[in-house]
């Protein structure tokens, strides 16, 4: 079976894109509705953009490899293994918890409290979107507890496109626009391991 | 004028004074800067895993410490450089999240380092200084011409090795 479905990420046909969209696509409507409940707000969400970008590109898309994200990262087992990553900009990150937590934050730095806020969001958001994929694929799937990073761009990112670069020199990237009054958006990573590609393309009739 | 030639993820490039070489966000990654002080020329290379022996998508060298290093000591030498001459400064290999060295029995960053040394040690290149491991990302500047290792890092002050 690994053989008959032995596709580099390159080579993922437009269906596989389009179903991986899809499944971005309701995993971000799930997200949006669980923010609007933890946050208490009206969160709107654009429909997600999904890439396949070079390493060296991805650095950029964030604003700059230097730019300052929030990354929350946690492994996957289950039917499948591998990694997600839910990436934003370090302000709206920050947005994010002082709504959740109502209050304004002080001085640059996260705190605990903070930091540990941001990840729930994280585990919510990222939840949304494994649910969704479970769902579709029929898999099981169990998130890990997540683990949270603020620091550059360049050098969060590289986690994910290491493990792609195992498999590929090209990873792939789910834009997630959210909005209220103020830009909340991220990005999905998804890193399947080459085995569990196999399986979702198998689960989902490839 | 000075140019700062940029190196990205995977990447290398070599450059002579007064231009200056620079590679932004390592992660667990590790950039390994290179220089001949008689040649007047220096390299870098920002390398991601550390054997290419162990995966299938190896068709890029400056992926992959074993691969990249030689790859770069070759430009260097096409520039004049001689390799026993040559002497190199690391930086990077960080744990960016905390689980990540839990999965494995050492994490990438530490395997990086390590692979990176391996290498540089087979080549027979000595290495000046380095700032590797812990667990933020720096954003490191060769200057060919002085040998300085420049690594800026949030929230720190910044260090030159």
């Amino acid at each position: 079976m690994a053989e008959k479905h032995d596709l580099t990420i390159e080579e993922m046909s437009d269906k596989y894109f389009d179903v991986l969209k899809e499944i971005g696509n309701i995993g971000a409507g799930n997200a949006t509705t669980a923010l609007s409940t933890m946050l208490g707000t009206r969160v709107d969400m654009m429909v997600p953009k999904v890439r396949l970008m070079e390493f060296k590109e991805v650095g950029t898309t964030l604003g700059g490899e230097e730019q300052l994200v929030a990354g929350i990262y946690l492994v996957v087992n289950g039917d499948i293994h591998g990694s997600i990553m839910f990436i934003q900009k370090k302000e709206s990150a920050r947005a994010m918890v002082q709504k959740l937590m109502g209050m304004p934050s002080e001085g640059d730095d996260f705190t605990e409290m903070e930091l540990s806020a941001l990840k729930e969001i994280g585990n919510v958001i990222t939840g949304a979107y494994l649910n969704s994929l479970a769902t579709l694929t029929n898999l099981t799937i169990y998130p890990s507890v997540p683990d949270v990073c603020i620091d550059m761009a360049g050098a969060i990112l590289s986690v994910p496109a290491i493990e792609f670069g195992a498999i590929s020199d090209k990873m792939l990237l789910i834009q997630t626009d959210f909005a209220d009054d103020v830009d909340l958006s991220g990005y999905f990573i998804l890193v399947p391991d080459e085995e569990s590609d196999a399986k979702i393309l198998h689960a989902l009739g490839f | 004028m000075p140019e700062t030639i940029k190196v990205g993820i995977a990447d290398l490039n070599v450059c002579r004074p007064p231009d200056m070489i620079t590679t932004i966000g390592l992660g667990s990654c590790v950039g390994i800067a290179i220089r001949d002080k008689i040649a007047k020329v220096g390299g870098l290379v920002h390398v991601m895993l550390p054997n290419s022996q162990e995966v299938k998508s190896n068709g890029n060298p400056a992926k992959f410490a074993d691969t990249g290093i030689p790859e770069l000591v070759k430009r260097l030498e096409k520039m004049g450089a001689v390799k026993s001459r040559m002497v190199a400064k690391i930086a990077g290999g960080a744990t960016m999240f905390s689980f990540q060295s839990k999965s494995e029995l050492m994490g990438i960053g530490d395997r990086n380092v390590a692979a990176t040394k391996q290498a540089l040690k087979q080549l027979g290149i000595p290495i000046l200084a380095e700032d590797t491991g812990a667990n933020y990302g720096r954003t490191v500047t060769f200057d060919p011409e002085t040998g300085d290792y420049e690594i800026k890092a949030v929230g720190k002050p910044l260090k030159v090795i």
